[in-house]
């Protein structure tokens, strides 16, 4: 639902600036996660530079995977995550180096996450971070606290791995991604076991955490869990940080009671960074590299923060995004928090077969 | 009249267009996937190995693996999900059977001025969205839906039935969505029967449910037999709807391609999987046209 309201939101601008250009304008191609941008930042890019820009949204990193793999994507612009998914694609040469003298304000980056994405990109050549955040637990206050009583932290991955629990909650709903990355180091983070080894008994442990679960599990997607929060349909999710918030807060827009939160669990979660790109065959490179540097302002980005509820990897804008999100736990995590997230290692492409095989096993119970 | 000997006669030149539409938009295509199904994995665009290779200049190389294949039938996983789609597809085409060949009759028996309203009820939801439809069931369906909120306002239940990600929740998708497809062909059939027939039997004293099993229901089976097709088919590669309506327990074969082809970018596993697919498919088909054909020359 969310991806064809999202499709329409996006077009309408575009719709309406073109009439006005003529046909022969230059074009933009842009793909881009859904509700990943604020509602104006299209509009004015537009406004500034003439350019037509052509937006499309994608839900997960294999969609994008899929279209840069098949080639001739058509798209200038693409917004990865950097492990394992950019990691792989600069490997696989899909993605061309940026030419830094057309980015001026590259200079405003966090050198703290540019330093961390070096050792899969090699000074910084493909890669701009965008957005970072965690991936953690969101839960509606009201029912979970009304199933396991006051006392109960909540801040764990008890919530979702603890067969005890999970079964407690399970009639009113529990989630966890559709991506088997994100559940296995999670499964191994609740376990207390290293989160870096992706041997096939190392998978196979975490298959059976996750296994003594999923009888109580409502479903496992990537995004689904965001209106389901907001509506009250589900309890306990597996999600995105800013996803939960979103959820949150159209919880509290649409005033029906629910209320959400987000905690990143004290067992540690992953830290992840989105990442712009280029593509290798990209029509127009030219006019990428012009949003990238417009989307690297302060004035801009820090605006797209308020809307989406992730934390920006640009220094310079912390400033300017709003008090409320600058201090929400969730979104900029305190510096003890920020000591336990997990940084995740790309597994090998045997790794990763054997871990998506295990996957839908563990998933359908076979 | 000299021309008119080097040309091919004229009833071949109308068959071969269904046959050239057919080579350039199913042959093809599926020539591709072939191809790539015996081709090797590599992390590069596009994702797999070329089956032809130069090694030297000029020596040229053709290497064929059939790993693929022989992953797939090793492995119990690829065997429990073509067992759970035909689980799924057979239990859907009784279903729609069901439900739509007295659908299909009632329309053909009711009054002419009524037939044409009542088939435009039935075509009238195809002028949504597939996706569209599919997304209100889950409106209709979920834990605090239209469904669910209804039953509990009129007391009837006092907590949520869980139907959304269950098998029961696709069964109903897929039976909504393909109704239609069974409901036309029987009409079609019903429509042209020959009602003298069950006057006949009537006057020789023929009790109207044995004029319905002797008379009707025979000459019904060709739009029993295409409806069965037209649904059975498509819902065992059917994936939009499990994915959306189902739960993580529903395997089927269309969700193991789309894990193979995303999730791993096993772009070879994925076409074998195609491949062994519509073998699956054609092989009952072929078989089912060749008995019918028999039955037709015995009966001659």
């Amino acid at each position: 639902m969310k991806k064809m309201f999202n499709g329409i939101k996006y077009l309408l601008p575009a719709l309406m600036l073109s009439g006005a250009a003529a046909s022969s304008a230059e074009e933009l191609h842009v793909y881009n996660w859904s509700d990943y941008i604020a509602e104006d930042t299209i509009a004015q890019f537009e406004q500034q530079t003439g350019i037509k820009v052509v937006y499309d949204v994608y839900d997960s990193n294999e969609v994008l995977e899929a279209k840069l793999l098949a080639g001739r994507s058509g798209y200038d612009l693409a917004f990865p995550t950097a492990r394992p998914f950019a990691d792989r694609h600069i490997k696989a040469g899909l993605y061309q180096p940026l030419d830094k003298s057309k980015l001026s304000n590259l200079g405003n980056l966090d050198p703290v996450i540019m330093a961390s994405l070096a050792d899969i990109d090699a000074d910084n050549k493909h890669l701009v971070p965008y957005m970072w955040g965690t991936t953690g637990i969101g839960y509606n206050v009201n029912k979970v606290r009304e199933i396991l009583g006051d006392d109960m932290p909540l801040d764990t991955w008890r919530l979702v791995f603890d067969p005890e629990i999970v079964a407690k909650l399970a009639e009113c709903g529990v989630s966890l991604m559709d991506d088997p990355t994100e559940v296995f180091v999670a499964a191994r983070a609740y376990k207390g076991l290293p989160t870096d080894d992706f041997s096939k008994s190392a998978i196979n442990e975490a298959a059976d955490t996750i296994s003594a679960i999923r009888p109580h599990i409502r479903y496992f997607h990537s995004s689904q869990y965001i209106n389901d929060l907001a509506n009250g349909d589900l309890c306990v999710a597996h999600g995105y940080s800013g996803d939960v918030l979103q959820a949150r807060d159209r919880a509290a827009e649409a005033g029906n009671g629910v209320e959400v939160a987000y905690a990143v669990p004290s067992e540690g979660a992953v830290v992840w960074t989105d990442v712009m790109v280029v593509p290798a065959d990209a029509p127009n490179p030219a006019a990428a590299h012009q949003f990238i540097d417009f989307l690297l302002k302060p004035e801009v980005i820090a605006p797209i923060t308020n809307y989406v509820a992730y934390a920006n990897a640009n220094t310079a804008a912390t400033d300017l995004v709003d008090e409320e999100i600058r201090n929400d736990a969730g979104i900029y995590p305190p510096e003890q928090t920020r000591e336990k997230l997990i940084v995740l290692k790309t597994p090998s492409e045997r790794e990763m077969r054997d871990m998506n095989r295990t996957w839908t096993r563990v998933k359908t119970g076979q | 009249m000299k021309l008119k000997q080097y040309l091919p006669p004229a009833r071949n030149l109308i068959i071969a267009v269904p046959w050239f539409w057919l080579a350039l938009f199913f042959l093809l295509p599926f020539l591709f996937v072939l191809k790539i199904s015996l081709s090797e994995p590599i992390l590069a665009q596009p994702p797999y190995l070329d089956l032809i290779r130069e090694i030297e200049d000029g020596f040229v190389t053709i290497v064929v693996n059939f790993s693929n294949y022989q992953l797939l039938l090793e492995d119990s996983l690829y065997l429990s999900a073509l067992l759970g789609s035909l689980k799924v597809a057979t239990v859907s085409t009784l279903l729609c059977l069901l439900i739509g060949y007295p659908m299909a009759y009632a329309i053909a028996r009711s009054p002419s001025h009524w037939r044409l309203p009542l088939l435009m009820l039935i075509i009238l939801p195809f002028w949504t969205s597939f996706l569209i439809r599919i997304y209100a069931w889950i409106g209709i369906l979920k834990g605090n839906g239209l469904l669910n909120n209804l039953l509990m306002g009129l007391g009837l239940i006092d907590s949520p039935l869980e139907i959304m990600h269950t098998p029961l929740a696709v069964y109903i998708g897929v039976v909504y969505n393909y109704l239609p497809f069974v409901v036309l062909p029987l009409y079609a059939t019903l429509i042209r029967l020959d009602l003298t027939l069950l006057e006949a039997a009537a006057d020789l004293g023929c009790r109207p449910w044995k004029q319905f099993l002797l008379i009707t229901l025979p000459l019904s089976m060709p739009g029993v037999l295409a409806g069965a097709m037209l649904v059975f088919i498509p819902v065992m590669g059917e994936f939009v709807i499990p994915d959306l309506l189902g739960g993580p327990d529903t395997l089927m074969l269309g969700k193991l391609m789309w894990i193979e082809f995303f999730n791993n970018k096993d772009w070879p596993l994925a076409s074998s999987l195609a491949a062994l697919l519509l073998v699956a498919l054609i092989l009952p088909f072929v078989l089912l046209r060749h008995f019918e054909r028999r039955a037709e020359e015995a009966a001659a």
